[in-house]
């Protein structure tokens, strides 16, 4: 009985601390064996893969993965940028910006993504003609003004977690409001920024899917165009999901070990 | 030291956390501040140290008026070493990193010379093995140390120290009440917020009892621990010196 408690189970505090038993740890083994054997299994002998008609559109998938990875590494910078930028608004002693930025954050995170990218794409093509010469920049500004919400609130909250003292402790110093920005909130709050901020890329990589609405041949509009052609429906969307697991799943192990680094002391 | 506060007022919103507070005096090297909790010991300090603004009054400190605007504020904190009763260090740096960046950044010393002075500043207290350790890897007494000599490296012209033991065990508060001792002895000004009764009847040239926003008593600690007139006084000193 005391074993199976054990299992189920895991002891209080943060998961790690503890290493799992012995017996938990083989079952895991096993059960993850298991899985693997029966997803192959599977595959090969009902659902009857055929995987010719992927490989025939490797390079336009290819192409597709790339053109991802383009929009995603520049709307992860701007919005980077973009989201600190609202994230001081936030806090700003002048009441219009700060409600500005209140505002805008707001509005951004209670808007589905897919209805946004409309909103903005049809806004801009209305408000200054833009046309398809601008369809991949149009793309990556929706999605870095999205996530870039997103991540304000994520430096807001690193900010706000240095505590008042420390705060206190550098007007005691001496220290201008730069210095105490640059010295000692920000270093303290990077550590405290990082993983989310981290694990937030993995989003922003899935988000940019849905820029496929607007036809920018990114990896999931290739996934689309290619299956509509080769009819492999279940296998390039197959194709689609490896493509992005590469991507997300080591970007979200670094989040999870960054974490565990950066839990410390203050 | 020279101290002159004027019908020194702070009011947080209705309430008056120090009402009227008047006091003068003159080569005075350690004023301690003794009290009831909520008595305003702490806020008088700040207002001092330049982190409170007084709702109205006036402070004067050895001959120079502080002035209470931002800029002229930030040059008062500059002169003076401040320390809290915790958290003073900065939890990413280096105990030595903790007392060089200010000598760079706000007192213009080049990195050799904020590093010699930190150092120098260490080896008197006995730290400089603990140099590269961050706060996390000191005891709270040594971290207490390192904040006293953070403060004093930049030659203060006087030392507030708010409550600096109270999150302290008993072995800790001896080692850094020591370190405040040697203070004293170096001539060192110094303004001290206190629970230690004993260490301000030995250390204090003057104790001010603060209760109520007000200053009950103030006279040297012989008066004050041997012979108070005010019966607030007597009633505090009766409470926290029984056990």
């Amino acid at each position: 009985m005391e074993t199976w408690r054990d299992l189920v189970l895991a002891p209080g505090g943060a998961r790690g601390d503890v290493s799992p038993p012995p017996v938990a740890r083989v079952l895991n083994s096993l059960f993850a064996m298991l899985v693997l054997i029966g997803v192959v299994w599977i595959s090969l002998t009902t659902l009857h893969l055929d995987w010719g008609g992927v490989w025939n559109f490797r390079v336009e998938l290819f192409d597709g993965w790339l053109m991802t990875v383009g929009i995603t590494a520049e709307a992860l910078v701007l919005s980077t940028v973009v989201g600190f930028i609202l994230a001081l608004g936030q806090r700003s002693y002048v009441l219009p910006v700060r409600y500005l930025a209140r505002f805008f954050v707001e509005v951004v995170r209670c808007i589905p993504l897919l209805a946004l990218i409309y909103l903005f794409w049809y806004g801009f093509e209305g408000a200054f003609g833009i046309g398809n010469e601008y369809r991949i920049q149009s793309g990556i500004l929706i999605l870095t003004l999205f996530e870039g919400a997103y991540i304000s609130e994520i430096f807001r909250a690193g900010i706000e977690s240095v505590g008042k003292t420390q705060i206190e402790s550098a007007r005691a110093i001496g220290f201008t409001r730069t210095q105490t920005y640059r010295y000692v909130i920000i270093p303290q709050a990077f550590r405290q920024v990082l993983p989310p901020l981290v694990g937030q890329l993995v989003s922003l990589i899935k988000d940019s899917s849905l820029l496929s609405v607007i036809a920018i041949a990114e990896f999931t509009q290739s996934a689309q165009q290619a299956s509509s052609i080769n009819y492999d429906n279940l296998e390039t969307y197959f194709a689609l999901a490896v493509g992005y697991l590469v991507l997300t799943v080591p970007i979200s192990l670094w989040s999870r070990w960054l974490e565990r680094r950066f839990k410390y002391e203050t | 030291m020279k101290l002159s506060l004027q019908d020194v007022v702070k009011r947080f919103g209705t309430h008056t956390v120090i009402d009227r507070v008047s006091l003068e005096f003159d080569g005075v090297h350690c004023l301690a501040l003794i009290g009831p909790s909520g008595g305003g010991k702490s806020t008088l300090l700040r207002i001092v140290a330049g982190l409170e603004y007084p709702t109205s009054g006036a402070v004067v400190l050895n001959d120079k008026a502080i002035e209470y605007h931002d800029e002229a504020l930030l040059r008062h904190r500059r002169s003076i070493g401040t320390v809290f009763q915790a958290f003073n260090l900065f939890p990413h740096m280096t105990a030595l990193k903790n007392i060089t960046l200010p000598l760079e950044k706000v007192h213009g010393r080049t990195p050799d010379e904020a590093r010699d002075l930190a150092e120098g500043t260490l080896r008197r207290f006995q730290l400089l093995d603990h140099a590269h350790k961050r706060p996390a890897e000191l005891s709270g007494g040594q971290r207490q140390r390192v904040a006293i000599a953070r403060a004093i490296a930049i030659k203060p012209q006087v030392v507030l120290l708010d409550e600096p033991t109270s999150a302290l065990d008993p072995e800790m508060t001896a080692e850094v009440l020591e370190l405040i001792e040697e203070l004293k002895r170096e001539g060192r000004d110094l303004l001290l917020v206190t629970h230690e009764m004993g260490f301000a009847r030995r250390l204090a040239d003057r104790v001010a009892l603060l209760a109520n926003g007000r200053i009950e008593e103030i006279g040297p600690p012989e008066q004050i621990f041997g012979a108070p007139e005010s019966a607030v006084t007597k009633g505090f000193l009766s409470r926290v010196l029984r056990y």
